[in-house]
């Protein structure tokens, strides 16, 4: 089943073309790496695929449906921008979310997955970057949703917090979740991923499947990263 | 009921973080009595000008003090992306709209109320048609303010002058809400000889009942970015 299908999709931001024209293809179950230098436009194209960006021109289906149309309770995002409230802790950060959004898990059992049980009653503020993405994480897990993109999900994460990423990434796989994850950690999840897409200057300069890009290094695949 | 039950967390989350940032409300607290203060100095000591006009300083304390309490309630939103996260909870606009407005409605009305002592005391004001009268008005002109004045905080949020574009968006709107407060507000200080009172009211709830169904309907197309 077509997870999601982009076509000609564009994103202007201010005066530079982020996205430029990317047709894009994400079949249920599949795991897909998306890879490129800094600048391509990587944060801006998940952005625009989990529909926090409306783009500028071409079109996007999520679970066959228009982007009008989309249900985003089936869409899950992780950024850099992690959306807590530094005021709030972190298990007031999370019950918002219970709230306002589908909850699939328990909040107190993805605050122990993530490793911050211990410290779910601090304010938000008080925590350190990679407790943040911790935190982003346990909210992504409680929403469980069927098509996950994480945006630099390594990123600001200490070993244990990498090895959590492992964990989770073999897990949505396990359990046929399509996932699409922008990383510079190629090596980290070569062995996880099915396709590789490579974008640079906004546009898609390879997709195909992981084996064959990880083995054309240092071609234009994501290898050459 | 299960929107009703959303907004009331949205309401109450905002509640919450307002508390937990209070002396940014002691701040805003301080530049409307600052204000109160500054129109007796400009006046001078005639006591017969300053209480002919208290309404209409009352109202512009507030009105200044309410631009920046407006931006600061967005600002917790735009800080880490919080804006983003609830709408792909997904959380219906409406209930982002509602739930925020009525915080900040709480919020503003309790910023109005604390300066009716200040404005008593600074102007030598005397209520004439009772507190009761005074206080309902600063509820329904404060609503007033914030039914368009959440909206184009929102909108304002993302922008890089954010705390000018508010004022420039908001001021032109808030004229005939503005007007009409201050002269049902002046009634009730000074009494209603004429019976005009019921008119300005009247246009001041009608003023709340277009913005508040308008702006709940466009929020929408106010958050997605």
């Amino acid at each position: 089943m077509q997870v999601l299908q982009a076509r000609a999709l564009t994103r202007r931001l201010g005066p530079t073309w982020a996205v430029r024209g990317v047709d894009l293809d994400l079949v249920e179950g599949r795991m897909v790496m998306l890879n490129g230098p800094n600048g391509a436009g990587k944060t801006t194209l998940v952005r625009v695929l989990a529909t926090a960006l409306r783009p500028t021109a071409g079109s996007l289906h999520l679970f066959g449906r228009p982007l009008e149309a989309v249900d985003r309770a089936r869409v899950g995002l992780l950024t850099h921008a992690d959306g807590h409230y530094d005021a709030l802790s972190a298990r007031e950060n999370l019950r918002v979310a219970a709230a306002l959004g589908p909850v699939r898990r328990p909040l107190e059992e993805v605050l122990e997955l993530v490793g911050l049980a211990p410290r779910a009653d601090d304010m938000v503020g008080t925590y350190s970057a990679g407790m943040r993405k911790r935190l982003a994480f346990a909210r992504l897990l409680m929403k469980d949703p069927d098509l996950v993109l994480l945006d630099e999900p390594y990123a600001q994460l200490d070993p244990s917090g990498h090895a959590l990423v492992d964990g989770l990434l073999a897990a949505w796989r396990a359990a046929g979740r399509t996932v699409l994850v922008s990383t510079h950690m190629v090596s980290r999840v070569a062995s996880l991923v099915d396709d590789a897409v490579r974008l640079e200057g906004g546009r898609i300069i390879w997709n195909g499947p992981a084996s064959e890009a990880l083995a054309a290094a240092p071609g234009p695949g994501p290898a050459g990263e | 009921m299960e929107l009703l039950r959303q907004c009331v967390e949205v309401t109450r989350k905002d509640l919450l973080l307002q508390w937990r940032t209070r002396s940014r409300f002691a701040s805003v607290l301080a530049f409307g009595v600052t204000t109160l203060l500054l129109f007796s100095f400009a006046v001078g000591p005639d006591t017969t000008v300053l209480r002919t006009h208290a309404s209409g300083y009352l109202w512009l304390a507030v009105l200044l003090a309410s631009t920046l309490a407006l931006s600061e309630s967005f600002r917790l939103e735009v800080e880490h992306g919080a804006m983003d996260t609830l709408r792909l909870l997904p959380a219906d606009p409406r209930v982002l709209y509602y739930g925020k407005a009525l915080a900040n409605l709480l919020s503003l009305a309790a910023l109005a109320v604390l300066l009716l002592p200040f404005m008593v005391a600074l102007y030598d004001v005397q209520v004439v048609m009772g507190m009761g009268r005074l206080l309902g008005l600063v509820l329904l002109g404060t609503a007033g303010l914030t039914a368009p004045g959440t909206m184009y905080a929102a909108l304002a949020a993302r922008a890089r002058s954010s705390d000018v574009l508010l004022p420039l968006l908001l001021f032109p709107l808030l004229v005939p809400a503005l007007v009409a407060a201050v002269k049902a507000t002046g009634l009730v200080l000074e009494g209603d000889p004429m019976d005009q009172l019921g008119g300005w009211t009247g246009l001041l709830a009608a003023f709340n009942v277009v913005y508040w169904t308008l702006c709940g309907l466009l929020y929408r197309a106010v958050i997605e970015d």
